[in-house]
């Protein structure tokens, strides 16, 4: 038993190997080992949202998870899924609708209302509502990011 | 914060975690969305952590006959969209929605949340609703709990050292039964200022209280009453709740009837 350990994981499409210390934190690796630094670190007790990834198709909190964890699994992140294309069409809405000021929140929030999305084409507002509710915005106080959500539901973006 | 330095073990069987989380300073992780953010914080500081995620044996809904087993892994979001649950067990169905988030949903187990019994949350109160029994695990085998055994103190459970949660079994809810589900927080998947699961069949009520004590509790004196009014004067008898930052006893207790009002007339209603 080791307090550090050799982990391989999948991000983004490309396979990582690396020496991982044990109580290091998914996004804390993705941030300072691999230079991903577009998951952001807010609260770091999974209140935020700001950490949200996607690992093995599930969005999950980035700082509730130790990187060990994630030994074997697809790991996904916001640059991934920008060049990827994934995420144009929210991308696209959220500018166009002035969804974000600073943009810390953005990157989970995009990765929360695409989670949705393909759960749930239809969602209505009280739907986007919950479903965003575990991400934290203190710019736009939401009414902009849901509009946007609601435009790519309407395919007007 | 970052957590402390801990090592860390995946047992590939469950003998083998039972082996390790005998050591001293263990402590088992399973989905994480309590204990990372303790140790985060640094209120706890485990000299090992053992990852049981990878025990498959712990994960999955069962129906057999009138008995529905959830095993211990059994994540948040995959008793959200069980079938077997939202036929068996619609107490269960209605109360996860009101746990955290999805992303947190996804990771968050039962067995986990049991094992922590956080006094503000869902799956206590469900279980006590519900008469389930939990399933420990230990050196000697398999034991068997009833819910209302289970919870003993603030965070504190009949789990003794050695034992993981492995299982959770409910009986199968009756098509007549009646469950209501009801929780007031501050916002959307906050923890609970004061929540009620509570069913009704059979002439009885089981009526359970969370964030109203320091676990989650029975209400057996209200739930007895005839009628309304007398059930939320009752209630004064089983709760005394400890106030919170922003909410005083009373307040809380108020609350707690508030909650039984809006419960009871479906707890009433035949089906």
């Amino acid at each position: 038993m080791d307090d550090a350990l050799d982990t391989t994981l999948t991000v983004n499409g490309t396979q990582v190997t690396r020496r991982i210390p044990a109580r290091m934190n998914l996004v804390d690796f993705l941030r300072d080992e691999l230079g991903l630094t577009g998951s952001h670190v807010g609260c770091e007790h999974g209140v935020c949202g700001a950490c949200t990834v996607r690992v093995d198709g599930a969005i999950v909190r980035g700082c509730l998870m130790l990187a060990v964890q994630a030994n074997g699994c697809k790991v996904e992140t916001i640059e991934g899924l920008s060049d990827s294309g994934e995420l144009a069409k929210l991308q696209k809405a959220f500018h166009e609708r002035n969804a974000l000021q600073c943009g810390f929140c953005t990157p989970g929030m995009l990765l929360a209302a695409r989670d949705l999305l393909q759960h749930n084409p239809k969602p209505d507002r009280e739907q986007i509502r919950a479903h965003i509710s575990g991400n934290y915005c203190r710019c736009t106080g939401y009414q902009a990011i849901v509009d946007a959500i609601e435009e790519v539901v309407n395919g007007k973006s | 914060m970052k957590a402390a330095s801990f090592a860390y073990a995946k047992p590939r069987s469950l003998a083998q975690a039972l082996e390790l989380i005998a050591r001293p300073g263990a402590k088992a992780l399973a989905g994480g969305q309590s204990l990372i953010p303790s140790l985060n914080m640094r209120l706890s500081s485990p000299e090992l952590l053992v990852d049981i995620t990878g025990l498959d044996e712990l994960r999955g809904i069962r129906l057999d006959k009138d008995v529905v087993r959830i095993g211990a892994l059994t994540t948040h979001a995959e008793i959200e969209k069980s079938e077997v649950v939202k036929k068996h067990l619609p107490l269960l169905a209605q109360a996860v929605p009101h746990i955290a988030h999805p992303a947190i949903r996804n990771r968050g187990t039962i067995g986990g949340s049991l094992a922590l019994a956080d006094p503000a949350a869902e799956y206590p109160a469900c279980v006590l609703a519900l008469d389930a029994t939990i399933v420990a695990t230990g050196p000697k085998g398999e034991r068997k709990i009833k819910a209302s055994d289970f919870f003993k103190s603030l965070f504190e459970t009949a789990l003794q050292e050695g034992e993981l949660l492995t299982a959770v079994e409910f009986r199968a809810q009756k098509k007549d039964e009646r469950s209501a589900f009801l929780e007031l927080a501050r916002r959307h998947g906050d923890y609970a200022i004061v929540g009620l699961a509570a069913t009704a069949g059979n002439g009885t009520k089981r009526l359970a209280y969370f964030g109203a004590a320091d676990r989650a509790v029975l209400a057996p004196h209200a739930a007895q009453a005839k009628d309304l009014a007398s059930a939320k004067a009752a209630l004064a008898k089983d709760l005394q709740p400890p106030a919170d930052l922003y909410h005083s006893s009373e307040t809380k207790l108020h609350l707690a009837r508030v909650l039984l009002e809006r419960a009871w007339t479906t707890l009433s209603t035949p089906r």
